[in-house]
């Protein structure tokens, strides 16, 4: 199937169209809600760190440390992924599902237009473009939630915090985030796409293909996320 | 001309065709009709390559469709149209770009070259004012015919038509299967249709096959059905008490 997703598209401009049209789809419509959930998060995590660190050996500054490596190592570029896997998974199998349902792959087919690549091949460029800014985004606002939050409930002093995130920074977590967000991106795009292209039967089905999807994508994403870590962190 | 020659399918152990042989000729529209459930669809989705065939061969002007490589196929394909039961519109696209779709992956017009193609096959099928809708706004008459004017958009050789008329009214039903059979002259394409609707046969069948128990059970023009002493062909068309009282009243 990925041989024929990424062979030669028939008419660049078209396919041109569609990624735009999956950038906009997949990645600026999900903005919020991440931005939503990264913010808190990211005010959880400065909370509790603040709370957890009693003790007078742990410095004050460690609470902007510990937000800023729990948003960057794992909460941005894993949880934020097996968020997106849910909502962009869901709408990527569901999408292509009602689409082999209603015959609109058999018309495409029919037209000669080579089905698998046009539906599937902008959806996965899109969201493995658009993902790595999403994540990125991400640590931002969770960085900054638990800026706020921390400060506005005086659990930390702005300078501490800010001495905090910038405390024994090592910009290869961010590589090692980003190459994470890539490789999660693929496995939404590609494994939702493939549940939904050979959906059989009617909107049972579909709703079925869509719930697979976003399990075997945050079943991937664990495993896959493991592997990574022991390869790019042991 | 689309050829078949002894086509098989079967799904498990059911059998849908039995060396079905039968050839459809251009300029003509050709009807293939038969009770539900007799294989009439997974037939034309055989020729057209939706679905694979156990054994046979389907030649389009002489070439087998099925020993073709998938480039092939695409390129024989860029030659059809097809109409589908449910319209099969995307509905992510308003009606003016499913209609330019093929247009647009397919040839080099210009938007204008394209808008202009558009309206051409919308007024075609009696289609005014809709080019900026979605199928979702559109009623079921409506979206069968832009799935004939997208059919027709790239001048195709070969137009598929499975069951046109289905939950239609009877006079957006005639008023389609005129159009299919207008278009059909008009680009001298080969035509067909599966239909189960007796007053499309009627109306529009210049070659009528009938599918019974598997195979091709009888073969003939939309004027000689009637006069058939075919008795499965008989109790297909004479289904209702109207219908036999007709028939007994004929000289």
């Amino acid at each position: 199937m990925m041989r024929q997703v990424f062979s030669k598209p028939e008419k660049l401009v078209v396919y041109k169209n569609e990624f735009f049209h999956e950038i906009d789809n997949l990645g600026i419509n999900s903005l919020p809600i991440i931005a939503i959930i990264s913010f808190f998060m990211g005010a959880v995590i400065t909370i509790q760190a603040a709370f957890g660190f009693t003790s007078p050996w742990v410095p004050i500054y460690a609470i902007g440390f510990t937000a800023r490596d729990s948003m960057v190592l794992e909460f941005s570029p894993t949880m934020v992924s097996l968020i997106l896997a849910g909502k962009v998974g869901s709408n990527i199998a569901s999408e292509i599902g009602t689409m082999r349902v209603t015959e609109q792959i058999d018309a495409l087919e029919i037209m000669g237009v080579n089905s698998k690549a046009f539906l599937i091949l902008p959806k996965v460029l899109a969201c493995v473009l658009i993902n790595p800014f999403l994540i990125i985004m991400s640590m931002f606002l969770g960085i900054l939630g638990g800026f706020i939050m921390g400060v506005f409930t005086h659990v930390v002093t702005a300078y501490k915090y800010i001495y905090g995130i910038q405390y024994q920074f090592n910009s290869f977590n961010i590589t090692y985030a980003l190459i994470k967000t890539v490789v999660f991106a693929f496995i939404i795009s590609s494994v939702s796409a493939y549940q939904g292209y050979y959906t059989e039967g009617g909107a049972l089905e579909v709703g079925r293909s869509s719930t697979k999807a976003v399990v075997y994508c945050s079943i991937l994403i664990l495993v896959f996320n493991f592997l990574l870590t022991q390869l790019l962190l042991a | 001309m689309i050829e078949l020659r002894n086509i098989n399918k079967h799904f498990g152990e059911r059998h849908i065709t039995k060396d079905f042989s039968c050839k459809f000729e251009q300029g003509k529209t050709n009807l293939i009709i038969g009770e539900s459930g007799s294989g009439k669809t997974v037939l034309l989705k055989c020729m057209v390559g939706l679905t694979n065939v156990d054994s046979g061969e389907v030649l389009y002007d002489g070439q087998d469709f099925l020993k073709m490589s998938i480039k092939e196929k695409q390129n024989l394909r860029k030659e059809m149209g097809m109409l589908f039961q449910g319209g099969a519109l995307f509905d992510s696209k308003t009606v003016e770009e499913n209609v330019t779709f093929p247009l647009s992956m397919f040839t080099e017009m210009t938007v204008e070259e394209k808008a202009e193609r558009a309206n051409f096959c919308l007024s075609r099928v009696n289609l005014k004012n809709v080019n900026n809708l979605y199928p979702s706004e559109i009623s079921g008459g409506m979206k069968k015919r832009v799935a004939i004017a997208r059919a027709i958009a790239n001048s195709p050789k070969y137009l598929f038509c499975d069951e046109p008329n289905s939950g239609l009214d009877p006079k957006t039903s005639i008023l389609i299967d005129k159009l299919i059979k207008e278009i059909t002259l008009e680009f001298n394409i080969t035509t067909v249709v599966i239909t189960h609707d007796m007053n499309s046969v009627m109306e529009i069948g210049d070659k009528v096959v009938f599918i019974c128990n598997q195979q091709k059970w009888w073969e003939g023009t939309n004027e000689n059905i009637l006069h058939s002493d075919n008795k499965e062909l008989g109790d297909f068309i004479y289904v209702s008490k109207f219908l036999k009282e007709l028939r007994d009243k004929q000289p």
